[in-house]
């Protein structure tokens, strides 16, 4: 089929009236679709698209208006995964009309995409951002003559700060009461390659006389700042400086903010759940409050800690030193199929790794993220942390416990490496390092806080349902059948039918029992031995202190450290993979790890000699 | 001349993009980003260990590119440096 007409109009049929947002990466997309949508957006459903896409509907003209933020693309024309996603959009979703939002300052390259969209018949409205940074750089735009050219109308506005919004605003409306018909492109591919393959000439054409680029730019503030942070020599210790401060927040602020939250559920347990379920028998009662309510209290513990995460990652990226630790951490990074932003992943990932797999969403390339998520869980979080200072006070007496806290940590640095090395052939990376370095800008209070909200929503829709059914199965297998306890419970037989594989390893039915638990949360797995053992905190210690080696000990440490990640990780590797493969994989992978170390551990340290 | 042999502090002219094992893609990205003929281009540092480039486009772009990538790109000097 030819592409004659370009959009094919449909008769608007549908009640809501449908707008999509188009731009570069970097260009304030998100910034605008905020100041539009408030707080209300939220992710929607579209059948074939892989990504999220975030929405909201809001009232214009009396009438509900959807609101749609496309991912970034470089060119309607291109090839990598987001640039397909807003083809296959356009193609399979009318839209009533598009916001095409451009970057002024670097008009000169980002007109592109506008000439495409208007080649290919869309309803638009063109958006200059960032126009307060475009006079800082001395570049001239002449709105009208521009509009005049292009047929469309445009404007100039600085989505963060509000100038210039309401205009374009009350001409959004404009366009949407005019609006009487839905448009989509049902033959997208030819109407792309015959209309949308816009040359540099005709770039140039539109811009000549309409918009004036300086020559050269001042040395302005960005660059004094780049001679520091990107210095050479200073660069990589000042970032690793900047890592540690953000690595000191989440684990002072954010981390004490979960014990609150605990703090909170456990209140709300004791006086409300308890009464409340008392009537009913023993067993439902422990069902409610030991399954459901402490599947929803592991959710709840998540959120401060969350909101906190993002609240930092918004200031990172918005503030344009994210894609600046690319740069400097890439020459390491490439050799392991990854990037800088990796390593900034893993390291938050050292506090967390649920918001550090959901921070992974900044990299585009569907490999790249893979791959990192792959390597995110052997990030020796706080949580597993608590267990490890659990089992090393009670076996190791002496000062050298320090010495194995560190050991366990450099282990979870190796697992990483040699994971990322391992598998850098088979999600492999297409797409190419190319990253634009922003202009450093100072974050707006305003849109930090709206991303920390945002994500946690996010997390909260999608993520507490399969926690709280993974909290819910736990309680089954550890306490049924009626009356079994330890070893007896289904869990407790699971141990030791286990135990074949995990005798090799030093582990006894017992921490194999609490490794089990370990699956909701690491945090459990000291708390589910005193249960396990029928024993008080300091008798379970002695008890462990009496009955394990220190080379059992260790082993149960390598293997907690590698093996299956909590369950909140395990749902947002498959909230944020979307692949049951990709999930089960990891978790195969991770627990065939863990075996495989243990082993080596156990045995060579039997083999030398040492009990 | 391609662009990774550009010395940081000196100005270019773009003359051309070569197709690479990325072949379009990489192309159609570069162009994106601003590299196209006659443009001029300018090596602000490089980072230690052969990491990437970081460069300006025009006169408002600045991207960071590997130095494979950075092969790509043939370009022209005048001869002075700045």
């Amino acid at each position: 089929m030819n592409c004659h007409s370009g959009t094919t109009a449909i008769k608007a049929t549908k009640a809501v009236k449908r707008v999509a947002l188009i731009g570069m990466p970097n260009t304030g997309k998100s910034t605008l679709f905020n100041r539009l949508t408030g707080a209300t957006a939220f992710v929607g459903n579209w059948p074939g698209v892989t990504v999220d896409l975030l929405q909201a509907h809001i009232n214009i003209n009396h009438e509900t208006v959807e609101f749609v933020d496309l991912p970034g693309i470089y060119d309607l024309n291109g090839f990598s995964e987001d640039e397909k996603v807003v083809q296959y959009f356009l193609e399979s979703f009318g839209v009533d009309l598009v916001i095409v939002i451009l970057n002024a300052a670097q008009i000169d390259r980002q007109i592109r995409i506008a000439l495409q969209i208007k080649a290919l018949g869309l309803p638009a409205i063109i958006l200059l951002n960032m126009a307060d940074e475009a006079k800082y750089y001395g570049v001239e735009i002449q709105v009208n003559e521009l509009s005049k050219r292009l047929e469309l109308p445009v404007f100039l506005l600085s989505a963060k700060y509000g100038r210039g919004y309401e205009r374009a605003y009350r001409e959004i409306c404009q366009k949407l009461a005019e609006s009487v018909t839905t448009h989509k492109i049902t033959n997208l591919k030819n109407c792309l390659s015959e209309k949308a393959d816009i040359s540099v000439e005709e770039m140039e054409n539109i811009l000549t006389g309409a918009v004036q680029m300086p020559s050269q730019i001042a040395v302005n503030i960005t660059q004094q700042i780049d001679r520091i942070l990107l210095h050479p020599i200073l660069g990589l210790p000042l970032f690793f400086a900047g890592m540690f401060a953000v690595f000191w927040v989440v684990w002072n602020v954010g981390l004490p903010s979960q014990d609150i939250m605990d703090k909170i559920t456990g209140w709300l347990q004791t006086n409300a759940i308890e009464p409340l379920v008392s009537p009913l028998p023993k067993l439902a009662q422990d069902f409610i409050v030991n399954g459901l309510w402490g599947g929803l209290a592991t959710v709840a513990s998540f959120v401060p800690l969350l909101v906190l995460f993002f609240m930092i990652m918004a200031v990172l990226e918005d503030s344009g030193y994210l894609s600046r630790s690319a740069y400097l951490m890439d020459a390491f990074m490439a050799k392991l199929g990854l990037d800088g932003r990796s390593f900034v992943m893993q390291m938050m990932g050292f506090g967390c790794n649920v918001p550090a797999l959901m921070g992974t969403r900044v990299m585009r390339s569907k490999a790249l993220r893979l791959l990192t998520m792959l390597v995110i869980p052997f990030a020796l979080c706080a949580a597993r942390l608590q267990v490890f200072v659990f089992i090393i006070a009670a076996v190791v007496p002496n000062g050298n416990g320090v010495l194995v806290l560190f050991s366990l940590y450099l282990l979870s640095f190796v697992a990483a490496i040699v994971t990322a090395a391992l598998f850098q052939g088979v999600f492999k990376n297409e797409e190419p390092f190319v990253l634009e370095l922003p202009p450093y800008r100072v974050p707006t209070l305003k849109h930090v806080l709206l991303r920390g909200w945002g994500e946690v929503k996010q997390f909260l829709t999608r993520a507490s349902g399969f926690i709280t059914l993974g909290c819910v199965a736990v309680w089954v297998v550890t306490n049924l059948p009626l009356g079994a306890t330890g070893l007896n419970t289904i869990g407790g037989q699971i141990g030791q039918f286990l135990s074949p594989i995990m005798e090799p390893i030093g582990i006894n039915p017992y921490l194999t029992l609490a490794l089990l638990f370990g699956v909701i949360a690491k945090e459990v797995v000291v708390g589910s031995l005193a249960v396990i053992y029928g024993l008080g905190a300091d008798a379970v210690t002695n008890q462990i202190a009496g009955t394990v080696t220190f080379i059992q000990a260790y082993s149960f440490c390598i293997f907690c450290l590698l093996y299956t990640p909590c369950l909140t990780t395990t749902a947002t590797l498959f909230n944020e993979a979307k692949s049951w493969k990709f999930t089960l994989f990891a978790l195969a992978y991770s627990f065939g790890l863990a075996w495989v170390a243990s082993f080596i551990f156990y045995q060579s340290a039997l083999a030398l000699g040492f009990k | 001349m391609t662009l990774s042999e550009l010395k940081p502090g000196s100005l270019a002219i773009v003359e051309s993009v070569q197709l690479s094992r990325h072949g379009q893609a990489l192309a159609k990205r570069l162009e994106a980003m601003g590299i196209v003929p006659n443009r001029p281009i300018r090596v602000l540092r490089q980072a230690w260990f052969g990491g990437p480039l970081h460069i300006r486009v025009g006169s408002t772009t600045e991207i960071a590119i590997r130095r494979t990538e950075a092969k790509m790109v043939l370009i022209q000097t005048n001869g002075t440096t700045n």
